[in-house]
């Protein structure tokens, strides 16, 4: 019969209509559907939502998962009491500049007063208008240095000199990512630390044979901060 | 819906399976050897294929194609052997009925003047890709019907591919650049590359002095004769579809030549997108083209992470561990269910359905961009696959949810549910089935001979798959169904994607176990590296089937290199549009765009 499938499909259209205010209802008195984290866990998680499953964003945002990518920052110590800088985390290695595939990364390496090279970057310069984050400089830097951030609102009224990122503008303080990254920062800390430790300590015949994984396997997992 | 009740449907649609055969290659080339003393292996170390004089290529395709058996000329590569003064033209040619791995022919010419016979009058398939050599290489391609550029601009001053063309602000041959570090001046990208300067024109070019006539130029070949209606007086018009069109998906455009409503003509134009994906390519490293692969194919970008990881593993000889390969298989199969759930939302939309079905598809495929984005770091430019292995493991948890439990969820609830959803309420649809069924026919001989692949060519009848037909990661241990469908319409490529959304569940279900069983091995082999070198040159093609149809990579390399020497991507999308002008003609207008719908293109890989 001509007809039955534009009213199945308008059927289908009724009922998420309906769904969605029938919905809204059965979470008035739970606080609302709308602007209420509760709901919009059950809203993001299809299998248990019945209503809509949009969120309202700007004033509602999704909560990002700790891997999540965007433009790259430096990591430097917390300030010391006092002053508004930290010390850089950086050596200016260039391991970043070198892997980085659109090559969107410029480091000056500072000198000390004698001349020789200090491990610590002049400047440090990223511009973000070919920056694809891809996530290879912080996934390669070997001193946790540089790391991917969660801040994606960058809109901006100038297009031209404000988007390349100067070391300031880069910089910031590592509490700032073991907030927004809890699990992998504290992982990453532990990797540090076994790090440290297993540099002093030479390996006798008598040590215990690790239990699963190769000790490289192990330790580049916990680097990465993958085992956490 | 359980599991009985899925190979029940699955038996319903008849659905043929394809057995591993050994590889029939060996036999062939014996006789094509014996038959042609002239064709001889490559003798350069390391590479593979066989050498054919230029004259007598066409001899040897027919050969290989009608006696051999190597009916499916799947990919054409052109290369610049600077070093040789030589310009190669490499051809992988597949056999349909046995399977395996290619058989490569590969033709050497002159770098002054290229020329070697085309292959086009006998294989529809090579003409995007010859006119895309010709384009990209210069190299003239003898007896092809309409060779002109088909990516580049037509005023375009010379072929960019070529070793020794150098584009305006040119700065160096490879990746890094040394004016990054150390000491380096910085400054902007568009600074660099200034907007409208970096174009290089002909010498004594002026833009006002460009003689463009239309009716050669673009429509060259677009003049029909035809007396429609004898006795009516009609004309045919010529009618522009796009670039800025939303049925095209993208920047894409076609020149129809009507008469009345009919379309007696189909030329797509393309090229809007293209950013020379391949040299970029050539200049990055190895490991920098991974996160370029994701733009290519921008809704699946897992498997063309795969297909690329997969080619330079054969260079650099990787074994890749197990439950590595398993979370690859997971991803790509995650993958394709998401990509068939776009096509389908948007080919809907295509026949009128506007909006409304497609967001419908795409809430289930949220959820699985947001997997991706907890694993990999973002919803679409993954950039998750390394050579050897995977960057990350799976996370443990997602969203407040073991991740196991979310996945066994998702692959045994959510997935199934909306793909049964889905066929209720559309496959018996009338509207579905009637701008669906006897629109835009192929025949499986003509889907073989235009190169087309993935759903385009299973619907058409023939059940190749390179899962089966050349099985890579583990998916020879699996148990899957091609799904194949016989009459080569849009209704039945609608069906194929319904079918392989379910397969893909199928093989889902499979791999849970062995990710469960493999927590917490290693995920990649040895230490993850940034400088990769490769211990052996030669060439290598890896092929994986992708959503949209088989995806190959086409690298060669000089030995201890860090860059590829060429890198090609047969891009399942592009070639499968050769086939779109043959589809349309003798349908209406409005057809046009449901047919587009459902080759499912994505014009980022179509352009590169």
């Amino acid at each position: 019969m001509y007809g039955l499938g534009i009213v199945k499909g308008m059927a289908v259209t009724l009922r998420h209509f309906t769904e969605t205010y029938l919905d809204d209802l059965r979470w008035a008195f739970r606080g609302g559907r709308y602007h209420n984290e509760e709901a919009l866990k059950v809203r993001q998680h299809l299998g248990k939502n019945r209503g809509a499953v949009t969120i309202n964003y700007p004033e509602e945002k999704l909560p990002m998962p700790e891997r999540f990518r965007f433009i790259p920052f430096l990591v430097t110590d917390d300030p010391p009491p006092g002053q508004n800088w930290g010390h850089d985390w950086c050596t200016s290695c260039g391991i970043c500049a070198k892997v980085c595939p659109p090559q969107c990364i410029w480091i000056k390496r500072g000198t000390k007063p004698n001349g020789r090279p200090k491990p610590e970057p002049e400047e440090f310069y990223i511009d973000i208008d070919i920056c694809m984050n891809c996530g290879f400089c912080a996934e390669f830097c070997p001193f946790d240095a540089i790391k991917m951030d969660h801040d994606y609102e960058l809109a901006d009224y100038d297009r031209t000199y404000s988007h390349i990122h100067d070391k300031a503008r880069l910089s910031k303080p590592i509490s700032y990512w073991r907030e927004i990254v809890p699990a992998k920062a504290a992982a990453e800390e532990a990797a540090r630390e076994l790090a440290e430790q297993s540099k002093g300590k030479r390996r006798s015949k008598d040590d215990e044979p690790e239990p699963q994984l190769a000790d490289d396997v192990q330790r580049q997992l916990f680097y990465k901060g993958v085992l956490y | 819906m359980s599991d009985e009740a899925l190979s029940e449907e699955a038996m319903q649609n008849e659905v043929v399976e394809v057995r591993v055969h050994t590889d029939p290659v060996e036999e062939a080339v014996e006789r094509l050897t014996e038959r042609f003393p002239e064709v001889v292996e490559d003798p350069r170390p390391d590479f593979g294929g066989y050498m054919v004089p230029a004259n007598q290529i066409r001899d040897v395709a027919a050969y290989v194609r009608d006696e051999l058996g190597f009916d499916y000329l799947s990919s054409v590569t052109g290369l610049d052997l600077i070093d040789e003064g030589k310009m190669e033209v490499v051809y992988h040619t597949y056999s349909i009925d046995k399977g395996g791995s290619a058989l490569v022919l590969k033709v050497h010419v002159d770098r002054e003047e290229p020329t070697v016979p085309s292959l086009t009058p006998m294989w529809p398939g090579a003409d995007f890709q010859e006119r895309e050599i010709w384009d990209l290489y210069g190299i003239n391609f003898e007896g092809h019907p309409d060779q002109r550029r088909i990516l580049l601009w037509d005023g375009f001053e010379g072929h960019p591919m070529r070793k020794d063309w150098h584009e305006p602000f040119y700065e160096e041959e490879h990746k890094p650049f040394g004016s990054r570090w150390p000491g380096g001046e910085v400054f902007r990208a568009e600074e660099r590359n200034p907007y409208g300067k970096n174009v290089q024109y002909p010498a004594g070019w002026q833009p006002e002095s460009l003689e463009f006539n239309p009716d050669t130029e673009v429509y060259a070949g677009m003049t029909v004769t035809r007396e429609a209606t004898p006795g009516l007086k009609t004309e045919k018009v010529t009618v522009n579809m796009g670039p800025q069109h939303p049925s095209t998906h993208g920047v894409f455009r076609m020149v129809v030549t009507l008469d009345g409503e009919t379309v007696l003509k189909l030329e797509p134009v393309m090229g809007y997108l293209h950013r020379n994906h391949e040299q970029i390519g050539e200049r990055n490293t190895f490991i920098q083209n991974i996160p370029f692969t994701d733009r290519l194919d921008y809704l699946s970008s897992m498997g063309n992470n795969h297909g690329y990881v997969l080619a330079v593993e054969q260079l650099l000889g990787s074994k890749v561990p197990e439950r590595a390969e398993w979370i690859r298989i997971l991803m790509v199969e995650l993958n394709r269910i998401s990509n068939h759930a776009w096509a389908l939302g948007f080919l809907l939309n295509d026949m009128g359905a506007f909006q409304t079905p497609a967001l419908y598809m795409i809430t289930e495929r949220e959820l699985i961009v947001d997997f991706f984005e907890a694993t990999a770091g973002s919803r679409m430019m993954c950039n998750y696959m390394r050579f050897g292995g995977v960057a990350y493991d799976l996370p443990t948890e997602f969203r407040g949810q073991p991740t196991m439990e979310f996945l066994d969820e998702l692959i045994y609830e959510q997935i199934p549910r909306f793909i049964e959803e889905m066929d209720v309420y559309l496959t018996n649809n009338e509207i579905v089935r009637a701008r669906g069924i006897g629109v835009g026919t192929l025949s499986a001989e003509e889907a073989i001979a235009y190169s087309t692949a993935g759903p385009v060519l299973r619907a058409s009848g023939v059940p190749y798959d390179v899962r089966r037909a050349e099985p890579y990661s583990y998916y020879d241990e699996l148990d899957f169904d091609i799904a194949v469908f016989y009459n080569g319409d849009v209704y039945d490529r609608y069906l194929v994607r319904i079918e392989e959304m379910r397969q893909s569940v199928r093989i889902l279900k499979q791999i849970l176990p062995h990710l469960r069983s493999t927590m917490g091995a290693p995920i990649v082999e040895g230490k993850p590296q940034y400088a990769i070198r490769v211990p052996r040159g030669g060439d290598a093609y890896g092929r994986v089937e992708n959503p949209k149809g088989e995806l190959g990579f086409y690298i060669t390399a000089k030995t201890r290199s860090s860059n590829p020497e060429r890198y090609h991507v047969r891009a399942p999308s592009f070639i499968n549009l050769t086939a779109l002008g043959k589809m349309c003609r003798g349908h209406k207008v409005a057809d046009i765009v449901t047919i587009l719908g459902s080759i499912d293109i994505v014009l980022g890989e179509v352009d590169r």
